[in-house]
């Protein structure tokens, strides 16, 4: 069992959720309430990692993250190392292919609460803050919570994007993912198996939360 | 330019796009307006414009002497500038909180200590008092507009708005909550304005009515007036007058307060029109109500007013009233409707294809503009 690997995945995974959520919410509200040019482009756009083979999106992010690029360059010119093969590249690429899978479920979320019902908190003289933490958030809140899941799952089980994007560097980019693979090329199947069983259970009850909390009954759903 | 001066509600809207609207409309604090309208004819916008959930292009809204939008001086308060209580038509409680926390939500400008107990205090006018902490789930329609009823108030708003707040609920409720709105309106100083499709609803409730078409107020007055003197065909049609015809202004009697009207073969007598010249053609219309049916044995009181002889068509009986057609004799084609008290109908056996005579009222026959009925602008 490689502790380091698992303890690299959980905190990638748990990071990638606590910056996802917050900025999906945002995205998810506008795109549930609010109609512009170039919608649907952009929703496509979104759930491009969804269809995507990882090995695709792993190499146009290689390409954003490289040293040829802008974003390459000046982080190495900020931080001194290379994006590419190192922890944070490894976030961002998780942020950009957890797209969908947070914000898709918030989106639902929030079209099916009825725009007579925000309005109705408006007229109540509440503030559009407030309208937010009172109504907003409670009503979309099992979408919120399958979107947290959800990322935290598929962070933990990805493996192609981090492959590509994150290299294999114990401690710094081996994921636990990359490290089963690591393990059957090395022809330690036991040290695969256990950690495939450890991967299993947590994407397993992580999924089942998910698919609980969203069907608790009273809640409005879309 | 908006004229904040009044005491109570009052509007002036107009835009081309992407909802026509040119609506004025004025409500008096205490008072009870009904905005009448077929579906799609633009009342839940005017409510929400005047509500601040949507801005016109033109126009003004007032109301209690502060102007709430005016766009020639570029002001536009938001819903929560406005201090308004909106019912919605499908309550829009908020599904996640008690009663009591749904009435709460809207008492955010009372001290925090005060709110819960002026909650329940509404609840209480609302008789609800002990479904407190029932979620919105849990209670039946009325229960649910009562609530809807009690958060509108919770703001003390200046102006009470109403989108059909009776259509969701079945008819028995509906007049258990018709008593207790006119209950709960002794008690309010504030404009109210309600929203509805039901003519007899807003017969029943409202001090005056204003018809909207199309985005557009056409009439506006007592209801009892609105119905009996629409001001076109087309009103008359709205307010469902169904016996509109077009007739011929015959001669004016002054000395006799009278007015001649032809209608085919027949002549009208009716009150002293003089607004229309000899010889121009009209509209006309007569409320089913006041077309009399007379009794085949004997005789009855007013049996030479305008009297009208034809073939019962159709008799429909819905509840204490039967609703009746006739087809009146020399006019091809001419559907004329009355109401009698079902009991009478029973009395004087009245079915399809029986000859009966009817008169009309004199003073009910009222004469509009001509336009081609054929033509319906109706919806």
């Amino acid at each position: 069992m490689d502790w380091s690997a698992l303890r690299l995945s959980l905190e990638l995974a748990v990071l990638t959720a606590a910056i996802l959520l917050p900025l999906s919410v945002l995205i998810a509200r506008q795109l549930a309430w609010r109609s512009f040019g170039g919608r649907s482009l952009i929703e496509a756009a979104l759930a491009l990692p969804l269809v995507l083979p990882p090995t695709v999106l792993g190499y146009y992010l290689l390409v954003a993250f490289g040293a040829a690029s802008p974003l390459g360059r000046g982080y190495e010119a900020l931080f001194g190392g290379p994006l590419v093969f190192s922890f944070t590249g490894l976030l961002l690429a998780s942020l950009v292919f957890n797209l969908p899978f947070s914000i898709q479920p918030m989106q639902r979320a929030f079209e099916a609460i009825p725009r007579d019902v925000r309005d109705a908190a408006a007229c109540c003289g509440m503030s559009p803050w407030r309208i937010f933490l009172r109504i907003e958030l409670p009503l979309a809140w099992p979408g919120v919570l399958s979107a947290g899941v959800l990322t935290f799952a598929h962070t933990l089980g990805e493996f192609g994007v981090v492959l590509m994007v994150g290299g294999n560097i114990p401690g710094e980019t081996q994921t636990i993912a990359i490290a089963i693979y690591d393990r059957v090329q090395a022809l330690d199947s036991h040290g695969a198996r256990v950690m495939a069983a450890v991967l299993l259970m947590l994407s397993l009850i992580a999924i089942t939360v998910a698919y609980t909390t969203t069907r608790t009954p009273g809640r409005p759903r879309g | 330019m908006a004229d904040a001066g009044g005491a109570g509600l009052a509007l002036r809207i107009s835009q081309g796009t992407p909802i026509p609207l040119d609506a004025s409309l004025s409500c008096a604090p205490g008072e009870l307006v009904a905005l009448v309208g077929p579906s799609g004819s633009g009342k839940t916008t005017l409510l929400r414009a005047i509500a601040g959930l949507y801005r016109p292009a033109e126009g003004w809204v007032s109301c209690a002497g502060s102007v709430w939008f005016d766009a020639a001086a570029r002001i536009w308060r938001t819903p929560q500038q406005r201090s308004i209580g909106l019912v919605f038509q499908n309550y829009a409680l908020f599904p996640h909180l008690s009663a009591l926390d749904n009435v709460a939500a809207a008492l955010g400008h009372r001290p925090w200590q005060e709110r819960a107990s002026r909650a329940r205090e509404l609840l209480g006018l609302v008789h609800l008092s002990g479904l407190e902490d029932r979620l919105p789930g849990a209670l039946s329609g009325g229960q649910q507009q009562r609530v809807a009823v009690a958060r509108a108030l919770a703001r003390d708003p200046q102006a009470l708005l109403l989108d059909e707040p009776f259509s969701a609920v079945d008819r028995v409720t509906r007049q258990k909550l018709y008593r207790e709105l006119a209950e709960l309106r002794r008690a309010l100083k504030m404009p109210l304005l309600l929203v509805t499709h039901d003519l007899d609803e807003a017969a029943a409730l409202a001090d005056r009515m204003c018809i909207l078409y199309r985005g557009h107020t056409l009439q506006d007055g007592p209801p009892y007036q609105v119905m009996a003197r629409p001001r076109d065909a087309l009103v008359a049609r709205l307010v469902d007058v169904k016996n509109v015809f077009e007739g011929r202004v015959v001669a004016h009697e002054p000395e006799h307060k009278r007015t001649l009207l032809a209608w085919h073969k027949h002549t009208f007598e009716l009150s002293h029109s003089p607004r229309f010249a000899v010889g121009s053609a009209v509209c006309w219309a007569i409320p089913a109500a006041n077309v009399i049916l007379h009794r085949r044995d004997r005789p009855s009181r007013g049996e030479h007013e305008n009297p009208v002889d034809g073939i019962a068509a159709d008799c429909v009986a819905l509840g204490e009233t039967t609703s009746l057609s006739m087809q009146v004799e020399g006019v091809p084609d001419a559907l004329l409707y009355l109401s009698v008290p079902t009991h009478v109908a029973r009395r004087n056996g009245l079915a399809t294809g029986e000859r009966i005579r009817v008169s009309l009222l004199a003073e009910a026959i009222h004469l509009m503009a001509w336009q081609d009925l054929r033509e319906p602008a109706a919806p």
